[in-house]
């Protein structure tokens, strides 16, 4: 009765080079022996496009335990390396042993989201259908329509899942949500649209309910934990310009009337160095993880209040009152508004700030961010030209 | 965790409603609740405008106007005077948690 389909190996869809191969895939997940080889440094699967129906073999089996290559793959991907790369082919995969009458989970083809999914299924037979969301997980995909009605639609004809399960139930992550009609799935398809609970480690209680989530199920949290794992992409990201900013710095200050003296730019740089990282670090990591504790609804204002307290707790190590007082000001000026910039940022990665919130705090702070920006210059090079002698 | 007050566009034309319960399904903060038969917005500042509800509505009586709430999405839409779409898929270095 089954149809036969090439599932979804475990590989690396575009593989730029060798790097990153090894975070890619792990052998351990693909157990059918075709799979194995197909896995790393690859750029084309061998056995035809994934998730095609050619009769020839049965969708990957993969194992719910994570190997040592796994972990290492999610703290790099955490940590914003080889983010992109890091995807499973869409297509059907295997859990445990399903027939005709297992579910059907559908997942996103980021690694990070299947395998999270994958993590959670223990002591199940499902299968696991996973879109291509281009390597973005469901929560991102779903705003942008990767992960969407059209895409399920052509997913489940492209795999033959109707010959695969005799029901006509396909549970969806809630979160997938915003991109998904149910109700079009339904008309084009005939699947029934389930969406399960927020979190991928409530299905198996979500399942055995009767596919029935609870309250608390169907609500996202944003946890001190939460918000923690999500910091290190906000730090990256500001700490790759930090080099160009020490830079700058440092030319500012041994920048004389001679040319760069490589005394004062050190004696008169230093300070600000620091405070830079103090501004990174209140912006993109103090804000994020005390959120909820630091005053005001606006990020943008949150990020302030963060920026100017630890410029307060660090003048003792910076010295920064006994600057000179032009260079105080703009100090006091710009590296607050800096941190709530960064801070500005975390908007990206909350899962409770929407698209009309953010743009009437832009509204407000562009502009503002703006004559800093212009005031704080005026000051410097007020300071500077005091320092040559010439005003 | 609560945003911004009185800012979303999320509206609900209950004459349209069915009561079938989707909305309240698929809405992670909650903020639908069907009481009578009728879908009805519990508070409606927990709205992130992800526009679940409205596009898993069969009978088109909600409306949102959904898009990313994330700063440096909105920012690069103004520039480039486009919608606000978001960096996840782009580059390696935006950070796809995101949007
Ligand atoms: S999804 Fe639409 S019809 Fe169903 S309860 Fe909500 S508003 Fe009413
Ligand atoms: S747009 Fe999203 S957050 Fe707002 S009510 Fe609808 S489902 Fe809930």
């Amino acid at each position: 009765m089954e149809k036969q389909v090439t599932g979804g190996n475990i590989q690396k869809m575009e593989t730029p080079g060798g790097k990153g191969a090894a975070s890619c895939c792990s052998p351990a997940e693909s157990t059918t022996k075709a799979d194995a080889g197909s896995c790393c440094g690859q750029p084309k699967d061998a056995l035809g496009q994934p998730g095609v129906v050619d009769g020839s073999s049965r969708p990957a089996t993969v194992t719910v335990e994570w190997s040592q290559a796994d972990y290492i793959g999610q703290i790099k991907c955490r940590l914003g390396f080889s983010r992109m790369e890091y995807t499973v082919s869409p297509g059907l995969y295997a859990v445990g042993k399903p027939d005709n009458g297992s579910d059907v989970l559908v997942s996103a083809n980021y690694k990070l989201s299947f395998d999270i999914l994958r993590h959670s299924l223990k002591g199940l037979s499902v299968w696991i259908l996973a879109l291509d969301t281009k390597g973005i997980n469901v929560w991102c995909a779903a705003g942008k329509g990767t992960f969407g009605t059209d895409e399920l639609v052509s997913r489940i004809s492209a795999t033959g899942l109707k010959g695969i399960v005799s029901h006509k139930r396909i549970i969806l992550p809630q979160l997938g949500a915003p991109g998904v009609a149910a109700h079009v799935v339904h008309k084009k398809t005939g699947f029934n649209v389930y969406y399960g609970p927020v979190d991928a480690k409530d299905i198996p209680a979500y399942i055995a309910a009767g596919y029935a989530a609870t309250a608390d199920m169907r609500t996202v949290k944003f946890t001190f934990t939460d918000r923690l794992v999500l910091t290190p992409m906000e730090l990256v990201p500001a700490l790759k310009k930090y080099p160009l900013y020490a830079l700058s710095v440092l030319a500012l200050f041994g920048l004389g009337p001679l040319g760069i003296r490589f005394e004062s730019a050190w004696s008169g740089g230093w300070p600000f160095l620091l405070i830079g990282l103090i501004t990174v670090l209140a912006g993109a990591f103090v804000t994020p993880a005390l959120l909820n504790v630091v005053p005001s609804r606006s990020f943008a204002v949150k990020g302030w209040i963060t920026g100017m307290a630890l410029l307060l707790a660090s003048s003792g190590f910076t010295g920064i009152f006994g600057m000179d007082y032009v260079l105080m000001v703009a100090t006091f000026i710009l590296f607050p508004l800096l941190s709530s910039y960064i801070a500005l940022q975390f908007t990206g990665s909350t899962v409770f700030t929407g698209m009309s919130g953010v743009k009437k705090e832009l509204k407000f702070a562009i502009p503002v961010y703006l004559l800093a920006a212009f005031i704080s210059f005026v000051l410097i090079v007020i300071y500077k030209l005091r320092e040559f002698g010439v005003a | 965790m609560k945003y911004l007050l009185d800012v979303t566009s999320l509206e609900l034309f209950k004459e349209k409603c069915t009561g079938c319960g989707l909305c309240a399904e698929v809405c992670p903060h909650a903020v639908f609740a069907i009481k009578d038969k009728k879908a009805e917005i519990t508070d409606r500042d927990m709205c992130m405008e992800c526009g679940a509800c409205a596009i898993n509505c069969a009978y088109g009586a909600i409306k949102v106007d959904a898009g990313v709430g994330c700063a440096s999405a909105i920012i690069g839409g103004m520039i480039t005077n486009s919608n606000p779409a978001c960096g996840c898929g782009d580059s390696a270095t935006k950070n796809s948690e995101c949007c």
